[in-house]
């Protein structure tokens, strides 16, 4: 294919490596500052290189309270995946067939993504204060992480239910397997990969999530709002520190959902 | 017939979930736009000074404005951008590993934090940023550039850089599924490619078109975060606004704004989707 290379190939390759250097820029300036050295400030030129600002972040009396609230996050975001891939997954069996009402759930889960984050954190926030509960990041703000990462997790269910030749059950079936046994041992195997990749969005999303979680979070800050906190007042790059080390955790999640991926497409290809 | 039931029964923690945490709380919205407050708390009420007061003032339509304003330049922008990024990952990348790969590179910046993506303007856009810096090296301005940062030119570009991907999935998710065949037999018949991208790929990646411009919409509509954070207290936003009312704890009047803001991100979705509709009738 590379001798015929139409005219418009460079000039939407040269635009799609200026999207992908905007995408990624900013964020590669900010895990560069974060070395600054102790004098350093929020701009360049760099003065020295140094891991002050890491170890500066540790510290919980100058900057808060990051373990905790990175702690809840994590913790949060666990739940937030397995609740999604359940959840997720069963929802997409169900609309395989024709159920009562099935229409009116896939109306309400894409309501859900569209109506604004910040009119679920309130309704929910309000919610709680009527019936006289304390908000609390594993009540509320779970609820309103859930309504952010089932449809998602929900369509991308249906995209997967899509290809997925019902051939396979038929097989299992007549060889006796009972409904159980062919979920157990023949869909959820199969589907594996696409699980995985539900559950990468369900962490991902939760572990960012900023404004579904500002009225619903309760006394204790997830991690986005304790960044967001110090948006306001902290003015060191230690703020990029921050930055540098939840990106890092991302790639991380990133890294491994991926990995796990391409391990479980290799074992099977071998 | 036990299909139906099995079906009801798996898709029920789903419904529960959706009915508890996103049903009830519109429901409550709704009752608490109503109700009325004094300087610490509020009643129980039916009246309708949260949507007087709303109404009646010129801070709310100037917001509205504004903010209706950030979400059609900032669609126009991310259309543009998306449909250009997805339409050369779906025609103009033959390999598929290295589509899959060029398309995880795009999506991978979505999964982290927002709001560390907007301080990460900081050094870029700001007085003695990156782009001053170089502005003011080549000689092409004598002094710093104040309106990068902390600007309503700020908050698009953040809006941009945040939600351009939401452009990109869903149209070359539309784009792929296109059959290569009638792109075939259009150049056969003699088009040129422009003709192809007007007349056979724009009609057919209208879905994705759709689906990426009520996502950005929603998100631009209802917004908060990059507004504050990016205009520096400059600009407003209906979000926005209601977020100061919840801190001043006014939670009708927060809860009022919040209806109407429903309502008019509602009738935009509408109004789009029949937009599609209507020519597709055509």
């Amino acid at each position: 294919m590379g001798g015929n290379r139409s005219r418009a190939f460079w000039p939407l390759a040269a635009f799609f490596g200026l999207f992908v250097l905007f995408l990624y820029g900013p964020t590669i300036t900010i895990v560069v500052l974060s070395f600054q050295g102790p004098e350093g400030g929020l701009t360049f030129p760099m003065r020295g290189v140094s891991t002050h600002w890491f170890s500066n972040l540790f510290e919980t009396q100058m900057v808060g309270d990051f373990g905790g609230s990175f702690t809840r996050s994590m913790i949060l975001g666990a739940i937030v995946t397995v609740v999604t891939v359940v959840v997720s997954f069963m929802a997409g069996l169900a609309f395989r067939r024709r159920f009562p009402g099935a229409a009116a759930l896939f109306y309400l889960a894409v309501a859900s993504l569209i109506v604004p984050s910040v009119l679920i954190s309130l309704g929910i926030g309000l919610m709680f204060r009527l019936i006289g509960e304390d908000a609390a990041w594993w009540s509320s703000g779970l609820g309103a992480h859930l309504t952010w990462t089932l449809p998602f997790g929900l369509l991308i269910m249906f995209a997967v239910f899509n290809r997925f030749s019902p051939a396979y059950e038929e097989a299992a079936r007549d060889l006796g397997a009972t409904p159980w046994q062919t979920i157990r041992h023949v869909v959820v195997p199969i589907l594996l990969p696409s699980l995985i990749g539900v559950g990468l969005f369900g962490f991902t999303l939760s572990y960012d999530e900023f404004a579904r979680s500002l009225y619903t979070a309760g006394t204790f800050n997830t991690l986005p709002l304790e960044i967001y906190g110090m948006t306001t007042n902290v003015t060191t790059p230690v703020l990029y520190a921050l930055g540098t080390v939840t990106t890092g955790v991302s790639f991380l999640v990133i890294g491994a959902a991926i990995g796990g991926v391409v391990l479980l497409r290799r074992r099977r290809g071998g | 017939m036990t299909n139906r039931w099995s079906g009801l029964l798996l898709a029920s923690p789903l419904a529960l979930i959706l009915a508890l945490f996103l049903i009830v709380p519109i429901g409550t919205i709704v009752v608490v736009s109503f109700f009325d407050y004094d300087s610490v708390r509020m009643f129980p009420a039916f009246v309708w000074t949260n949507y007087e007061e709303l109404f009646l003032s010129p801070i709310t339509w100037k917001t509205y404005f504004q903010t209706l304003q950030f979400a059609a330049i900032t669609w126009a922008i991310c259309l543009i951008v998306g449909f250009t990024v997805a339409y050369f990952l779906a025609f103009h990348i033959a390999s598929p590993l290295m589509q899959t790969v060029l398309f995880l590179v795009c999506t991978i910046p979505f999964w982290t934090s927002n709001v560390i993506r907007m301080i990460s303007w900081i050094p870029f856009l700001g007085r003695n940023g990156l782009l001053n810096q170089a502005l003011l090296g080549v000689g092409a301005i004598d002094e710093p550039l104040e309106f990068l940062l902390f600007s309503n030119f700020a908050v698009i570009l953040a809006y941009v850089h945040l939600y351009s991907l939401f452009m990109v999935v869903p149209i070359f998710n539309s784009m792929v599924r296109i059959d290569r065949a009638l792109i075939e037999a259009a150049r056969d018949a003699g088009a040129t490619e422009w003709q192809v991208l007007r007349n056979v790929v724009i009609p057919l990646a209208r879905p994705g078109i759709m689906i990426g411009s009520i996502l950005v919409v929603a998100v631009v509509m209802g917004d908060f975060v990059t507004v504050r954070l990016m205009s520096g207290g400059q600009s407003a936003s209906v979000g926005l606004m209601m977020v100061n009312a919840m801190s001043l704890l006014q939670y009708p009047a927060a809860a009022a704004n919040a209806v109407v803001l429903l309502i008019v991100v509602l009738l935009m979705i509408a109004a789009m989707l029949r937009i599609v509709d209507i020519r597709k009738e055509l």
